[in-house]
């Protein structure tokens, strides 16, 4: 039986053992002893290699009967296929109890490499160990400093937990995590999954509390109906966000029926998603959002949502994007409507999204903010346009006239107005305790934007579009519903 | 080779879970018409019932609208006449004639990975093109059932739509969780078509079902 035990050896080893170090740098071998060093873990390391070569300037073993008993907790394998059952044997006698299989080899190979991933999981039930992989890209996990993959990046630490049938969407995720800073509590590609698969991963993430949010990849799904039950339950705990790939490897549908003929194989996994709480998502920029979003913000208490706006344009489009979802635009309440009265110029647009007009001043933002974000009927707020001026700050400071003329008190004035704007936003999402989403295409075209960077400096995810904040609440708000549907809360975290 | 219900024996089956189906009858012979069809108002519909019978509009075997004992002696007489051997008639099913402008499909299909699924979307002859379908794994709860509801895309029809009324929505969502209690109760099942749902003065009607087992198992 795989028990919490077994998750924390994988995950929060007191010492890893990497088994198979080359001197290659080009061998998984290497780059997995290179990646747990150069990362910072802060557990013991030992290296194997038969021919008890240095390797990364460090001495290495020959096997792991060298391994001092109960140093190590974990062993990340880059041996070949036929060399591992001895790895493990020695491994469990160093009283390791989590293997992390990199090696090719197995059931990916054909009918022979198969049959050794059966007597690899009979081995392993056998030793008391938790087995992932085979042909796994390895594992992150934060709260340990632990980068044992043979992939990149090192993600900065967070929340969010991945679990993927493919490792290169773990490094696509964890990229997205580098470039926005919201982070990563573990990370984890379960290769073959041929002992333990993405469910196990999610169930330990929902009793993990370094986790909050539950972040998969998934193709291939074989008892469906306990894929359903087994995700409920997690749902339960934690929000989840699926990118599946190959909707059609589902197998053939038996299409006797008209109504059986018009349901593709899609369309179950979109059903199921929706009845067990889990939020699917269509690309990997999409399904990070949502996760991000998860992670970062408060639980929306209904769909009532204010768009403030510096430019009209971007509120139309949010407004079309909030048509197609669950989220209501609601007309301004009446007492809101005359405090932006009070605090806006005549021009501004009198109606959600609220359009500044241009007519903001240093302190009309902040005020607007705290107005919209703090009122009793509005539930989540959208704020589209924060960066603009320290863009032009950027365009100045890069120009052939600066610091003269002015420039470079301006554009510091710029920079700190924006970011006053962002951290003025969050703090009233915080003291409200609701969803805040700032959304600018900066996010990527500018990263160092004075905005942009505030928001991450906050531990918060600035969207690249209005379009894709609306998608991320529309994910928080259908949640919620979903949640209620089992009538009062009990203990959701 | 899966093995199917006549249309009858279908909805009597159903009928059970709660599937709102009108009252019909069964008539074998023109003369029993007129005593069989007294408690119902005209115009009428009229299917030929057998069950080895589906494509039944494909085929010509459903009257609609007919109106006065004498013509719907005349198509009883014609239904039964076009019967063939294997279509394994039992006589023509005679109900009064429901209109309405929206129809739908609802049924239980078996996905081969996932069981039972409950199947709800948007019927009548453009259904296919349209294909606004949603799927869910039985059994499904009421939640479940109006989030079907919610989840098409065109749900915009299920308001009040040129001149009818709004569609009643909970009449609409336990009809889905009759199908769903049925989906679960019934061994051996491979399929159940509930094909149209008409929308009659808001409220959903299933006017045809079929019922389909696996080879070796189900009811006789």
């Amino acid at each position: 039986m795989i028990s919490h035990d077994h998750f924390r050896a994988l995950f929060d080893p007191r010492g890893i053992v990497v088994a198979g170090a080359s001197t290659h740098p080009g061998k998984f071998g290497f780059v997995a002893l290179h990646n747990i060093l150069a990362c910072g873990y802060k557990g013991d390391v030992f290296a194997t290699n038969r021919e008890r070569a240095e390797v990364l300037g460090r001495p290495t073993f020959a096997d792991l009967t060298e391994i001092p008993h109960g140093k190590a907790d974990l062993v990340f394998v880059c041996t070949p296929a036929a060399s591992n059952p001895e790895v493990l044997r020695q491994a469990a006698s160093a009283g390791i109890k989590a293997a992390f299989i990199a090696s090719a080899g197995y059931g990916e190979s054909g009918k022979a490499g198969l049959q050794l991933q059966l007597e690899l999981v009979e081995l392993a039930n056998e030793l008391d160990m938790v087995v992932v992989g085979p042909n796994g890209q390895g594992l992150v996990s934060t709260p340990s400093s632990l980068c044992a993959q043979i992939v990149a990046p090192y993600p900065p630490s967070g929340s969010i937990g991945i679990a993927s049938q493919s490792g290169n969407f773990v490094s696509s995720f964890m990229n997205l995590s580098r470039q926005s800073g919201v982070g990563i509590s573990r990370a984890i590609s379960v290769g073959n999954a041929a002992q333990v698969g993405i469910l196990d991963m999610l169930e330990y993430f929902a009793d993990d509390p370094q986790t909050s949010v539950g972040l998969v990849y998934v193709e291939g799904i074989s008892d469906g109906r306990e894929f359903a039950d087994r995700l409920e339950n997690v749902c339960r705990q934690i929000p989840v966000v699926i990118l599946k790939g190959g909707a059609s490897g589902l197998g053939a549908r038996a299409a006797a029926s008209h109504t059986g003929s018009l349901a593709t194989d899609d369309r179950v996994f979109a059903g199921l998603c929706r009845q067990v709480g889990a939020t699917r998502a269509s690309s990997v920029a999409e399904a990070f959002d949502i996760a991000a979003a998860f992670a970062t913000l408060p639980a929306p208490r209904g769909p009532r949502l204010a768009v403030v706006t510096t430019v009209g344009g971007w509120g139309v489009l949010a407004a079309d994007a909030i048509s197609t979802t669950s989220l209501k635009l609601v007309e301004l309440p009446t007492d809101l409507h005359n405090t932006l009265d009070g605090l806006l110029p005549p021009r501004w647009s009198r109606n959600n999204p609220i359009d500044l007009a241009g007519g903001e001043t240093k302190d009309t933002v902040p005020a607007v903010l705290d107005a919209v974000v703090g009122h009793e009927d509005i539930d989540a707020t959208l704020i589209l346009g924060m960066g603009i001026q320290s863009n032009q700050g950027r365009l100045e400071r890069e120009g052939p006239f600066y610091p003269d003329h002015g420039l470079e008190r301006i554009v510091a004035f710029h920079d700190r107005q924006d970011s006053r704007y962002a951290e003025v936003a969050l703090a009233a999402s915080v003291a409200a305790d609701k969803p805040v989403l700032i959304a600018s295409e900066l996010a990527i075209g500018d990263p160092n934007n004075a905005a942009v960077a505030a928001v991450r400096s906050t531990g918060h995810y600035c969207f690249a579009s209005a379009e894709r904040a609306i998608v991320a609440m529309n994910s928080l708000y259908q949640r919620k519903v979903w949640l209620d549907s089992f009538g009062p809360p009990n203990d959701e975290r | 080779m899966s093995r199917t219900l006549s249309e009858s024996d279908s909805k009597d089956l159903l009928r059970k879970y709660g599937i709102p189906f009108l009252p019909e009858v069964l008539i074998s012979q023109t003369d029993q018409l007129e005593a069989a069809i007294g408690g119902m108002t005209g115009p009428y519909a009229m299917k030929l019932c057998g069950r080895n019978i589906s494509h039944k509009s494909e085929r010509g075997l459903v009257r609609l609208g007919i109106n006065g004992v004498d013509a719907v002696k005349h198509a009883c007489q014609e239904l039964l006449n076009a019967a063939r051997p294997e279509d394994g008639a039992t006589g023509v099913l005679v109900a009064p004639m429901a209109t309405g402008l929206r129809e739908f499909i609802a049924g239980v299909s078996v996905d081969p990975i996932f069981g039972p699924t409950i199947v709800f979307g948007v019927g009548g002859v453009l259904a296919e093109a349209i294909a606004d379908v949603t799927v869910r794994l039985a059994p499904i709860r009421r939640h479940d059932a109006m989030d079907m509801l919610g989840s098409l895309r065109s749900r915009s029809i299920l308001e009040t739509f040129r001149g009818e009324p709004a569609v009643d929505l909970e009449a609409l969502a336990d009809l889905l969780c009759s199908l769903s209690d049925a989906a679960i109760s019934i061994d051996g099942l491979e399929s159940i078509d509930v094909n149209p749902v008409m929308i009659v003065n808001g409220a959903p009607v299933a006017l045809d079902a079929l019922v389909a087992f696996s080879a070796t198992e189900g009811e006789s």
